[in-house]
């Protein structure tokens, strides 16, 4: 697709990608530690995905593939937006394919497809402060990052515990990057923090409204919060995806009718889609009983 | 049977059209124009210039017309638009002194050099729906007279001038520094009075009238009198470096309001007027003085006083007061949610289920 001669590659103007790669440099340098960066107002609203849209415009370069999903999918009418910006404003190549993309923008999950080395996840994050409903006040929750003075995280954590028996935070669930900073790892579901551990592609996080980038650099240690006694766990569900058959992927729950019936699918669409088409391709007969293979599940 | 979400693009596509087509209304309906909204709406177009950060009459109106009479989405239309110019250079400071005043009134002194001019104010109209403009109504010559022999020589200086050359009130001093550019820096804490006035001059009205509403009913300690209100046109100018010497650059219309607050002072201060600034774009009388409420409000911590109410608190006021920034984060709740959604049913029926083993238990 041709892009719009009448705005810079991507949007912004290089001026401003260069504050921005500066201050993506600095997140590197410091995992997990939230840089300030004079975010730009963008022609899609705050809240919608604007820090990880200069993010990703200022890394993006003409030779990358872009991957847009928002719940997993790719299809989703944000991730549309979003990706039809990108090829309107850059003329980049797009993708749904997870090991095609250069450039992953995501909004709330980690795709289930392990990403690689070379490839960039870029996060969209409303706010990016772990402590701020612990903390309204950004001038006292810069000091405790500061001091590493994370104690009100535990003791919110061992409330959740004697309250209700268990933490009771199921997504945006904070963890701790390179053993020195609480980090939020955005509104993903749980079942995705431990993709972030070690992961071999790099990992970065734009707020826009709320004016901070961050990062979690290639190979670099997340670990979720918990305690000895109450180990971090993940979501498991009782039946695999109705679609697939995937029983190791994270679920959107689809309700079926007004009495009750719901049925359990993949929330990343381009992994569940090509499940279905390799098992269709493998044996025909083999998921008999399932839903016609990809029905509607071809991208748009 | 369960259809994927698809055909995202064509339904974007078809609700926009959509939206064109409602935004055009009756097609038997002559189309509005922008000299009609700039004509005939003016105070419109005036507080989307204000929101939207941006002076440019014409373009505030085509957002109206764009944003189907919507003035945050016409704003925001404005700042996005505004992102994108290059910054050619800094102005030098407005001359208040020097406006071509269109009204000006003083609500702490009955008369003074200048005198009072009421201008044009919905203050003492009746509010009683005007049923003669339901049809088409005649242009209205508005009334001249010879400005008053009285204060012809005067000048207008400002009120508190007045009180500073008593040694009454503060004097502001320039610091000599740049002033802050909110869209070129993060916001930091604590801000800059230069940071404060921009947030606050870009504010949304109706946040900083209630943040003002409330230091007057006890939520802050403010006593304020309107020292100075004045309306009118000021020229704006810039010095080019390798001229060194000023260049107007053209005029724009603003409101600014000076509100008088005593301060008790303490034992090394004695007691004064402080004051609390507002300035914006256009006619706007009841968002500059809401500003010059909350400004003086958040000074608190500059004059030593204690702070105790939302308006004296700035990571409050300033963190809240942008409506471009609001309005998307509160309209972000319309995107999907599923992913968050369900996990959070998945741990919300674990919970019930483990509330009702332990009470079979028992």
């Amino acid at each position: 697709m041709n892009r719009d001669p009448q705005y810079n590659f991507a949007y912004l103007d290089e001026q401003t990608k260069r504050m921005i790669r500066r201050a993506l440099l600095k997140a590197v340098a410091v995992p997990g530690y939230q840089v300030p960066f004079a975010s730009r107002e963008m022609p899609l609203p705050y809240g919608w995905g604007t820090g990880g849209i200069q993010v990703t415009a200022s890394i993006l370069t003409d030779q990358d593939t872009l991957k847009v999903i928002d719940q997993g999918s790719d299809d989703t009418t944000n991730a549309v937006s979003i990706r039809r910006f990108f090829q309107r404003t850059a003329g980049v190549e797009v993708t749904t394919a997870t090991d095609k993309a250069t450039v992953i923008q995501t909004r709330h999950r980690i795709p289930e497809h392990a990403l690689a080395e070379g490839q960039v996840l870029v996060y969209q994050v409303p706010i990016p402060e772990p402590l701020r409903f612990m903390e309204p006040r950004e001038t006292d929750t810069r000091t405790m990052h500061a001091l590493e003075e994370y104690g009100v995280m535990h003791v919110k954590l061992y409330e959740d515990i004697s309250l209700h028996g268990r933490i009771a935070t199921s997504y945006n669930y904070p963890v701790l990057v390179n053993d020195r900073h609480v980090m939020s790892p955005s509104p993903i579901p749980r079942f995705d923090n431990p993709k972030m551990h070690m992961n071999p592609a790099l990992q970065l996080f734009g707020a826009g409204r709320e004016q901070r980038v961050y990062a979690v650099p290639p190979y670099t240690s997340v670990k979720s919060l918990d305690f000895e006694d109450h180990p971090f766990s993940i979501d498991t569900w009782d039946e695999p995806c109705a679609l697939c058959g995937a029983s190791d992927t994270y679920l959107d729950e689809i309700i079926l009718d007004d009495g009750g019936a719901r049925m359990f699918v993949c929330s990343d669409s381009d992994h569940c889609s090509r499940r279905q088409a390799m098992a269709a391709g493998m044996d025909s007969d083999h998921r008999a009983g399932s839903p016609a293979p990809a029905a509607g599940t071809e991208a748009a | 049977m369960y259809v994927a979400v698809k055909g995202g693009e064509r339904a974007i596509d078809n609700a926009h059209k959509l939206l064109a087509s409602r935004r055009r209304g009756e097609p038997e309906t002559p189309e509005i124009g922008l000299d009609q909204i700039g004509g005939q709406l003016k105070l419109a177009v005036d507080r989307v210039m204000a929101e939207g950060s941006l002076y440019d009459p014409e373009l505030a109106s085509l957002g109206i017309k764009q944003a189907w009479g919507d003035l945050v989405e016409a704003a925001f239309m404005l700042r996005a638009y505004r992102t994108t110019l290059p910054r050619l250079a800094l102005s030098a400071p407005l001359d208040l002194d020097d406006m071509e005043v269109a009204r000006r009134i003083s609500a702490a002194f009955k008369d003074l050099p200048g005198g009072q001019i009421l201008g044009p104010t919905f203050d003492y109209t009746h509010r009683l729906l005007d049923f003669s403009l339901v049809g088409v109504s005649p242009g209205i010559e508005p009334e001249t007279s010879p400005p008053d022999p009285g204060h012809a020589e005067e000048g207008m200086p400002k009120v508190a001038t007045l009180l500073e050359r008593q040694g009454l009130m503060d004097r502001e001093e320039p610091t000599g520094d740049n002033p802050e550019d909110l869209t070129r820096s993060p916001l930091r804490m604590p801000a800059s009075r230069s940071a404060r006035l921009q947030n606050l001059a870009r504010a949304d009205e109706g946040f900083l009238l209630a943040m003002g509403y409330s230091t007057q009913r006890g939520f802050g300690n403010a006593h304020p009198f309107a020292g100075e209100i004045r309306q009118g046109t000021v020229t704006v100018s810039i010095v080019p470096e390798e001229l060194g010497f000023a260049v107007d650059i053209g005029d724009i219309e603003v409101t600014e309001c000076e509100m008088i607050t005593q301060f008790k002072g303490s034992k090394s201060d004695p007691p004064r007027f402080t004051r609390g600034y507002g300035l914006v774009f256009g006619l706007s009388e009841r968002k500059a003085m809401s500003m010059a409420l909350v400004d003086r409000a958040l000074r608190a911590r500059d004059l030593g006083e204690e702070v105790k109410a939302p308006a004296q608190d700035e990571e409050f006021v300033l963190y809240h007061s942008d409506n471009i920034e609001a309005m998307g984060f509160v309209q972000h709740l319309k995107l999907p949610h599923y992913v968050d959604f369900q996990s959070e049913l998945a741990m919300i029926r674990a919970m019930r289920e483990r509330l009702a083993d332990d009470e079979e238990g028992v």
